[in-house]
């Protein structure tokens, strides 16, 4: 029967949770900084300035 | 309001308004307990009221198609006259008990008013009747702008924006009379806790269907904002509320959770709702109202997505720095003291984004009291975000802890960001959504800034003053070895400083009320004659037709 109380919550935090914590870090600076994302950004960032007043 | 329903909606929220009185009436009358059979009056009240005015309008004409090419801003409308009724409520309230930890006679020797009961009156009054509905009236009203594209549906908005005002009424009016299960910021019943449930999944899947249907390719980063402000709250409500009722009819449960299980599932809790209720949402409006207001797009828009990734996932690991010297493992308060720290990051991108998004125009910020607001909010987001990494540091919490430096950190936070940040979005909303042509009295919106930064600096330093001082007795010893204060010498040394506090708090309500006064004012002042309601492109687009 495998270990499922203090010392599996342990195990996840300190192993599982130290890896996915540092790919999703990896992952969200690629798509951040990913060349082809750079003009969604500019006309995402322009976009709210354009005030219209209808859909 | 009822006029802009269709028939069929009419009838639906009727329909929905039935079903509610009659569980109210089943509470009232089949109540094991007085307090569960007030409450379910009050459900009662609340239904037939709400019933009464969808009868009234039921035969007006039915709204055309053409309806369908415009925003639905009903909802956000009614939720700033909300807004600011809570915001009046619930800082008074908090003045009151200010006043009262300087002068305790000022519970006029009721059971009802006592601290216990008129504290959480005020923190459920300010956290979920103003900053509820300020976030629920803005996120409607930003999602509908950054996806050009109308809410999805209309009876949902109402539901959510009254239904969310049913609970505030419900946890507001069972403190005084007893009812709570003493979690902070979660104080609520198991009654009270379902119907929010049920609120916020409407509200959930009413923003992904406005998102769904959006007509822009990207999702602007206020709306990351504002969603993870809504899926959080939602499993942290969930799972902080688990409880088994005494009996289906009687207002008491008992939490699933007992002893340092408890303690830290409260605290994952508590931390996240500063995190996703007090910080994510209120960004959120950041991010829309102030790059609007400026004319100039975000800094840097990278910088935002890095922040909203770096804070959505941190912050979850947080909270057991609430918990350090206590029964919970060393590792788990290092482990939230470490992400406490890190989170330092996010938040100051954050705070430099809005402040760098303003440089270049500064003759504004001067110029022009809502814009100063939101700058001033960015400070305190920044000043407040470093303040709460460096108290995470056991050590440096082992002296601030249970002291009233928290109070005036989590002031400075509330007043200071969250307060000076939806003024400042609500400034600059009502006019636009009234379409008129500005704020009734510019002079009125100055005075409030002037009134809310003085009074959140009083308070926050009278409290800083008063928290270290309180630490430092604490931990005195004298020759012997034994402490050199006694509780009540911490008392006595804390007195001038509390009435500092309330004066401060004074300032900031007198501040707000004049705010309210002035959307009022604003609302039934006269329309623009150049805008129509709902027209809020600026004036000098408008000016330049």
């Amino acid at each position: 029967m495998p270990e499922t109380g203090h010392a599996l919550t342990v195990l996840l935090a300190k192993g599982f949770g130290l890896f996915y914590l540092l790919a999703l870090s990896v992952g969200v600076l690629i798509y951040t900084f990913w060349p082809g994302n750079g003009k969604r950004f500019d006309h995402a960032a322009k976009s709210v300035l354009r005030g219209e007043d209808r859909p | 309001m009822i006029a802009q329903l269709t028939r069929a909606e009419r009838e639906f929220a009727l329909l929905v308004l039935t079903l509610l009185a009659s569980c109210g009436l089943v509470m009232a009358a089949g109540a094991n307990d007085d307090l569960f059979a007030l409450h379910g009056g009050l459900v009662l009240a609340f239904a037939v009221g709400l019933g009464f005015l969808v009868l009234s309008g039921l035969h007006t004409p039915e709204p055309g198609d053409s309806r369908l090419a415009e925003y639905y801003d009903d909802p956000s409308r009614a939720g700033i006259v909300l807004t600011m009724g809570w915001a009046v409520f619930g800082l008074a309230v908090g003045d009151w008990v200010a006043w009262m930890l300087a002068y305790p006679g000022l519970t006029f020797d009721a059971a009802w008013a006592s601290f216990g009961r008129i504290r959480p009156m005020h923190t459920t009054g300010v956290i979920f009747g103003f900053g509820g509905n300020a976030l629920i009236a803005t996120s409607f009203h930003v999602v509908q702008r950054t996806c050009r594209t109308r809410l999805a549906g209309q009876f949902s908005p109402w539901f959510v924006l009254l239904g969310y005002n049913l609970f505030c009424l419900l946890a507001v009016s069972g403190y005084p009379l007893g009812v709570t299960q003493s979690k902070e910021y979660a104080e609520p019943e198991w009654y009270v806790d379902l119907w929010l449930c049920v609120v916020w999944v409407t509200y959930l899947v009413l923003y992904i269907r406005t998102l769904a249907r959006r007509r822009e390719p990207h999702i602007y980063v206020a709306n990351w904002y504002y969603l993870a402000f809504i899926i959080v709250v939602a499993m942290l409500h969930i799972v902080n509320n688990i409880a088994m009722p005494v009996a289906w009819n009687h207002s008491r449960a008992y939490s699933a959770f007992a002893g340092v299980q408890d303690a830290m599932t409260q605290w994952w809790y508590g931390h996240n709702a500063v995190a996703f209720f007090l910080t994510a949402g209120f960004l959120g409006m950041m991010y829309y109202y102030l790059p609007v207001r400026a004319g100039r797009p975000i800094f840097s828009y990278r910088m935002s997505i890095i922040s909203f990734w770096g804070i959505t996932f941190l912050y979850m690991w947080a909270g057991s720095h609430h918990l350090h010297y206590t029964a919970l493992p060393h590792w788990v308060q290092t482990l939230g003291m470490t992400f406490s720290l890190i989170l330092l990051v996010p938040s100051w991108g954050s705070a430099a984004n809005a402040l760098l998004t303003l440089n270049g125009a500064w003759d504004r910020v001067r110029d022009d009291a809502t814009l100063r607001f939101m700058m001033v909010a960015a400070l305190f987001y920044g000043l407040t975000t470093f303040e709460g990494s460096f108290m995470a540091i056991r050590a440096v919490n082992s002296l601030s802890h249970y002291t009233d430096w928290t109070v005036g950190h989590v002031h400075a936070g509330a007043l200071g960001w969250v307060a000076l940040i939806s003024f400042g979005a609500l400034y600059s909303l009502t006019p636009a959504l009234w379409g008129r042509a500005r704020m009734h009295s510019s002079w009125a919106v100055e005075a409030h800034f002037w009134l809310a930064l003085a009074g959140t600096l009083i308070y926050v330093f009278s409290m800083w003053n008063s928290g270290v001082i309180q630490g430092l007795m604490w931990r005195t010893y004298d020759a012997g070895g034994t402490l050199a204060y006694s509780f009540i010498d911490t008392v006595v040394a804390m007195h001038p400083y509390y009435v500092a506090r309330a004066i401060g708090g004074a300032l900031f309500l007198v501040g707000a009320a004049i705010g309210a006064w002035n959307v009022w004012m604003t609302i039934r002042g006269p329309l623009a004659a150049t805008q129509r309601a709902g027209d809020d492109r600026p004036l000098t687009v408008l000016a330049g037709e």
